[in-house]
């Protein structure tokens, strides 16, 4: 599987680094950065949940 | 609205913390029913979990900036002083004028950046505690720690001088309380923007190291006065009547489920999900949030027309048995993520990672200090603020 981030859609909600610190970081401007594009156990689990909370739509998972 | 009305409007009524039956009817049944709103129009209010989500997140259809919703009866501010007024006001913007707003504050909230809030918060908090243990049992749990925690970091975070919060914090409570006339509430608006107006000419003469200080630096040439203006006083409110009810009111929940007290002040371990549940089962943003469709939409089965008010009902959304199993009952052990407690979509509370922090360390400092606290009244007499945008309690008595 494969994350993306859209970081023109993303808020800087931060729920995708409470979820996953292993996968997901914010830049300096609060702006979501991928640090594993193709997470693999329990840190694709976290990253799905991550999709889902995502509150402004910026991520999305390819299978 | 010169009187109060006997009943907050159907989507604000409750029981202690519970919705009101007819709430819950409403989302086991249709989904959506038309209401009479507190913003004077008729309204339709959404009650499920997966049609609010659905609402918030779409912010082309379901707009913020439609303007309906800032439309109080007997608010007799002249047009222009309703501009101004909402200038800055993110939760009045749809993208992309919200998203140019919203990117000017998301570096000061990241994730790793409320860490670096952390020990000072932790300060915060034990000072309180000192002082209320100074002060001795009995006390009343609001003023001496719900609201003066919350409080004392964002005035801090904002840079606004702390010796103005008595004013401040009188202010902003009754401006929101419903139950006081309009005129009032008016008056009390204008003399939170001079204040707010005179907060920002400070800031621009001489930029401290806080929020404000840091939008004048680095963003002053891309923001009016106004703008300025709106989001500090946007934050200093947001920061002031959230987390402080979640206090009080998240106190009184665990004093009233006394097992899962214990796990909260046992098991540092709990209190990430604790936080989570305490939010969800008391969605303390109970006015339902406003969203004005823009096109013809279909939510719940119904067809809506363009240009009509649309209110979602967070309280019964977060008790929707198609969100979580038995979800009138408290239980600080699930703690499900996906609650819609500070909002979804782009306007998804900006203070979050802060709120949060601020909760993790508060509950269970308060009951480690004061293990055998209690309640000094009986549950009926607690006063709970029923008339309020921010569902909360006016005062907690408690000892120990
Ligand atoms: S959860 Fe979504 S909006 Fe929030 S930081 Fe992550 S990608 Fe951005």
């Amino acid at each position: 599987m494969e994350i993306i981030a859209d970081r023109d859609l993303c808020i800087g909600a931060g729920l995708c680094v409470t979820s996953s610190e292993a996968v997901f970081d914010q830049d300096d401007d609060g702006i979501v950065l991928l640090l594993v594009g193709e997470p693999e156990g329990a840190d694709a689990d976290a990253a799905r949940q991550a999709v889902s909370l995502c509150p402004s739509g910026a991520l999305r998972v390819e299978e | 609205m010169t009187q109060a009305p006997p009943l907050p409007p159907l989507h604000m009524q409750r029981d202690r913390f519970d919705p009101v039956p007819e709430l819950a009817e409403v989302r086991e049944g249709p989904g959506i029913r038309r209401v009479q709103s507190v913003f004077g129009a008729p309204a339709w209010l959404v009650a499920r979990h997966e049609d609010v989500r659905e609402v918030l997140a779409d912010a082309s259809r379901f707009s913020n900036a439609g303007g309906l919703a800032m439309r109080m009866p007997g608010d007799t501010r002249s047009a222009e002083e309703k501009r101004r007024a909402m200038a800055g006001q993110m939760l009045a913007a749809d993208p992309p004028d919200h998203t140019r707003l919203r990117r000017f504050l998301t570096p000061e909230f990241t994730v790793r950046r409320m860490r670096r809030l952390e020990p000072r918060i932790v300060e915060i908090v034990d000072e309180h505690l000192d002082a209320m243990e100074r002060a001795g049992s009995p006390a009343d749990l609001v003023p001496s720690f719900a609201l003066p925690i919350p409080s004392l970091v964002i005035c801090e975070l904002l840079g606004v001088p702390y010796a103005d919060r008595d004013e401040f914090q009188h202010r902003t409570g009754r401006q929101l309380d419903l139950s006081i006339p309009m005129d009032e509430r008016v008056a009390l608006q204008r003399e939170s923007r001079a204040y707010m107006d005179r907060l920002v000419a400070g800031a621009k003469a001489d930029p401290g190291e806080d929020v404000l200080g840091m939008l004048v630096r680095e963003h002053g040439d891309e923001m009016t006065d106004d703008e300025l203006a709106g989001i500090a006083s946007l934050l200093l409110i947001a920061g002031h009547e959230t987390t402080s009810n979640m206090l009080g009111l998240g106190t009184l929940a665990l004093l009233r489920h006394p097992d899962q007290l214990a796990t909260v002040r046992d098991d540092p371990e709990s209190v990430d999900a604790a936080v989570e549940e305490l939010m969800r089962w008391l969605s303390i943003v109970h006015t339902g949030v406003a969203r004005t469709t823009t096109t013809e939409v279909e939510i719940a089965g119904q067809t809506i027309p363009a240009g009509e008010l649309v209110l979602c009902a967070l309280p019964t959304a977060n008790r929707d048995p198609g969100f979580v199993d038995d979800p009138d009952t408290l239980d600080v052990s699930r703690g499900a993520m996906g609650h819609l407690a500070f909002g979804h979509g782009v306007h998804h509370c900006l203070g979050a990672p802060l709120a949060r922090m601020e909760m993790r360390i508060a509950f269970p400092a308060l009951l480690r200090r004061f293990p055998r606290l209690a309640a000094a009244v009986p549950f009926e007499e607690v006063p709970f603020r029923a008339f309020h945008f921010v569902y909360g309690l006016h005062s907690l008595p408690v000892t120990w």
